[in-house]
């Protein structure tokens, strides 16, 4: 008897529990935003200061599912397209499209919406975006061609599987036809769940629940605010003096999660990758390191370990140009890793080896090599980079840092106007296409270090095209140990980083493998 | 009196138009311009862009012109528009006004409500354990950095209040409204009452050994009589000049408490436009500014006559 009773109350608690986590609708959640972005145009920026507070305002054709942390092929859920399916040669995605959504502004959201977009993010449209940074990911798009209102086709120059993943990224949000590229910057029209209501710049970012959203019943909230809060101390105590709901996404380092656990033990906290590496650049046009025994000695002293100690208190990972396992679904396995240059355990070995090949290009213990190792004037940038000065040390390099302004840094690496430099890299979609083109492709903008190998590249081409995953994983691995191997841009350390929220937030999944794709916020909801 | 009038508003444009200019070019000087900051927020550069960007900006002119068109339309009372923001520059700079004079006049005030009387007291009771006290308080104003006193006032008022008047939101109630500007004020306030106070207190001492201060007392005049109308008249000159300077000084040069305590003013604003090379931000709000401080200049002037009459403006 006492068993059917026991039975019974757990029954009961089961059922309270999944009654407590029953979606409540309203309430406004506050998050803290650290700056004022550039404009509301997610097309046009290439931050997440931009896509954390608009993101809520559009939809895309498809998106990484919102509640799974790690986005993968396998997590893509239709969104504005109810489905979509590859031509047999697998050069045509044609995507059928949700019936009956409006604009923000009431107008109806058909296939000729898709068609502009895609023309606009590839330039062919009169109305131009003030910026186009990622214009790249649809070099492959041959043609956009909608099929009545509600269907819609993109013809591929070939078959390129990432494509999908690109299109599920918080980066390709549909814009409406009607609205001009100035208008999407300052007051932008979306069909998502949220609606813009103001972006006072250095106050605060107001959105407003969408009531007319086309998923009935969603979303829970009745708005969101985000308030600028530009220092980062102010923001931490503002959190934890409960003026906000969460801190922005991935602004709580280690030091500050050991405050905010003390100060408000109830908070909610999650540590994870950001796909966000930090990087060794070497300009390989400027002697003398355009001798490539010079650039792999400077790869051989990185003591990875020191790196992850000093800087994230051990809670950062090691890998190659794609982010490790087990958040990150393209790094190479640990095994093959330790094979790399730089990449031993045995970093004592790792330097005898570096100073013997700095001896060979005439340097040593009575010849120092002389240099400026550029960077960014941000802590992110400047601490790794103080690092980096003394592991160089190890190797007869004297060098000294060059600390260059924000509004100029990204100029002067592109201009290929410095020696050596660290730098941050973001991936938006953790997919190689996006990581191997934009940062190693011939001529592409963003290869700052201009390496470039006709015979990679067309191994780029090739697991561009696999659609046999297990496949396409073989090829990747491949192309990044010979990224590796010839020290196109040495990864010192994959980033991890930190959100957290209050107890009565519920139903937001921190994203752990890339930072832009997880602020639709439909799903969010208040306990209180 | 009228001669003094035109010579002074004469000069006061002269220096402004000197301001504009010097201003205007500094910018331009400056190592990375709107267009490359545009860019640098996209993470990439792409020149045929780029070119397009700065002729639709006007950037593609010479300096002189871009000058000339900004300085005509500023006559005109078009202030051009935010290159980031792209709404007019009157509509960004309007809004924010209000909200750092607030806070700069609250925060003089309190400066000299507690600095003035402090250095009377101070300069009266000359060695005494309240000079001691005082002189001891003053110096620590003087010498905390205003990042730091804010941050630690923040996290006093977290730890004892479990609240923060900080600026998240539109103030609920009065209350919290007081709050948002009197803590912040009082904060920065401190430092300019610890400048005032001891000013206060040389000059009054300098003042309490005339001899017109003596025959006062020797004709049965009250100390208080003594020390704040005879006296205190006469030290309050230079304090004058030190209250004006340092409410021109707080108009533009809040940026530290606008940023500790999140307050969407003027100072945040210029650092953020200068950040972005958003130059008819920065243009403006620096003639802005330059204004201020010429016009308290100029009423600085116009009291030192009120407050002595050995001072003849016309002369």
């Amino acid at each position: 008897m006492n068993r059917i009773w026991q039975n019974a109350a757990a029954l009961l608690m089961v059922a309270g529990g999944a009654m407590a986590q029953t979606p409540k609708s309203g309430g406004i959640m506050k998050i803290y935003q650290r700056d004022s972005p550039a404009s509301a145009s997610i097309h046009e920026e290439a931050t997440f200061s931009n896509q954390v507070p608009f993101m809520g305002i559009f939809n895309n054709l498809v998106l990484f599912r919102q509640d799974m942390p790690v986005n993968t092929p396998e997590t893509i859920a239709p969104e504005l397209a109810d489905s979509w399916a590859w031509s047999d040669d697998k050069k045509t995605l044609t995507f059928k499209l949700h019936p009956g959504v409006k604009w923000h502004d009431g107008k109806p959201f058909t296939s000729a919406d898709v068609k502009c977009t895609i023309d606009l993010l590839q330039n062919k449209l009169a109305d131009k975006f003030r910026k186009n940074p990622r214009r790249s990911w649809y070099a492959n798009v041959e043609a956009v061609v909608p099929n009545g209102d509600l269907e819609v086709a993109f013809k591929l120059g070939r078959p390129q599987m990432s494509m999908l993943s690109m299109l599920a990224s918080g980066y390709a949000p549909m814009y409406p036809c009607h609205v001009s590229t100035r208008d999407m910057r300052t007051n932008p029209i979306g069909t998502g769940p949220f609606k813009f209501v103001e972006f006072k710049q250095n106050e605060v970012i107001r959105l407003a629940k969408n009531p007319d959203y086309w998923r009935r019943g969603k979303p829970y909230l009745d708005g969101i605010d985000f308030p600028i809060i530009t220092n980062r101390a102010t923001a931490m105590l503002a959190f934890i003096a409960g003026k906000v709901d969460m801190t922005m996404p991935t602004e709580v380092t280690q030091a500050i999660l050991r405050d905010i656990k003390t100060q408000a033990p109830k908070a909610i906290c999650k540590m994870v990758p950001t796909n966000v590496h930090i990087n060794l650049i070497v300009n390989r046009e400027k002697p003398p390191f355009d001798n490539a025994d010079l650039r792999r000695a400077m790869a051989l002293t990185i003591d990875r370990k020191a790196f992850i100690d000093i800087l994230f208190e051990g809670d950062a990972d090691m890998g190659g140009a794609l982010l490790p396992g087990p958040e990150g679904i393209w790094g190479m396995p640990k095994a093959m890793l330790t094979a790399l240059p730089g990449y031993s355990p045995d970093i004592a070995a790792s330097r005898a080896a570096a100073r013997a090949l700095m001896v060979k290009a005439g340097y040593g213990p009575d010849k120092h090599l002389a240099i400026k190792v550029s960077t960014r004037n941000i802590p992110t940038y400047r601490d790794p980079a103080v690092i980096l000065l003394d592991q160089l040390k190890e190797i007869y390099v004297d060098a000294t840092l060059d600390i260059v302004e924000t509004s100029v840094w990204f100029g002067k690496i592109e201009r290929k106007d410095y020696a050596v430099g660290l730098n941050l890299t973001g991936n938006a979609v953790d997919d190689p296409d996006q990581a191997f083109y934009e940062n190693y492709g011939c001529g592409s903008e963003r290869n700052v270090t201009a390496y470039c190998s006709p015979e990679l590249q067309k191994a780029f081409d090739a697991q561009s095209v696999e659609t046999d995953v297990a496949k396409r994983r073989q090829m990747v691995w491949a192309i990044d140990t010979q990224l590796q191997n010839d020290i196109a841009r040495p990864v010192i350390v994959h980033q991890r980083a930190g959100t957290c929220w209050s107890p009565d937030v519920h139903g937001y999944t921190q994203m752990s493998n890339s930072s832009y794709n997880g602020f639709r916020f439909e799903d969010v909801w208040l306990d209180r | 009196m009228t001669a003094y009038l035109v010579r002074r508003v004469g000069l006061m444009l002269l220096t402004l138009l000197g301001i504009s200019i010097i201003i205007f070019v500094l910018l331009r000087l400056v190592p990375g311009n709107m267009v490359d900051i545009l860019f640098d927020s996209a993470g990439m550069v792409d020149p045929a862009e780029k070119t397009r960007i700065a002729a639709e900006l006007g950037l593609d002119k010479s300096i002189p012109e871009q000058y000339l068109v900004w300085i005509s339309g500023l006559l005109h009372g078009d202030l051009g528009f935010s290159y980031v923001s792209e709404k007019s520059a009157l509509r960004e700079i309007l809004p924010r006004i209000p909200v750092t004079a607030r806070l700069a006049l609250s925060a003089i005030a309190f400066a000299v409500l507690l600095g003035v009387p402090f250095g009377v007291i101070s300069a009266v009771r000359q060695n005494s354990a309240i000079d001691y006290g005082l002189r001891v308080i003053s110096l620590a104003g003087l010498s905390m950095p205003s990042f730091w006193l804010g941050l630690m006032v923040l996290m006093g008022f977290a730890a004892l209040t479990g609240t923060l008047p900080v600026y998240t939101e539109a103030p609920k109630t009065t209350l919290d409204a007081v709050l948002l500007v009197a803590v912040p004020a009082m904060t920065v306030g401190f430092r300019s009452s610890a400048l005032i106070m001891r000013l206060t207190r040389s000059a009054m001492l300098e003042v309490l050994r005339q001899d017109y201060v003596r025959t006062a007392r020797a004709k049965g005049a009250g100390a208080g009589r003594v020390n704040f109308h005879h006296a205190l008249r006469n030290a309050l000159l230079p304090v004058i000049t030190v209250i004006g300077l340092e409410t021109a000084f707080l108009i533009g040069g809040l940026i530290v408490t606008e940023t500790v305590f999140n307050i969407p003013g003027l100072a945040r604003f210029l650092v953020e436009s200068i950040r972005n090379r958003d130059y008819p931000i920065v243009q403006n709000l620096v003639m802005l500014t330059a204004f201020i401080v010429v016009m308290i200049n100029f009423l600085v002037d116009l009291l030192y006559a009120a407050l002595d009459p050995r001072v003849r403006l016309g002369a």
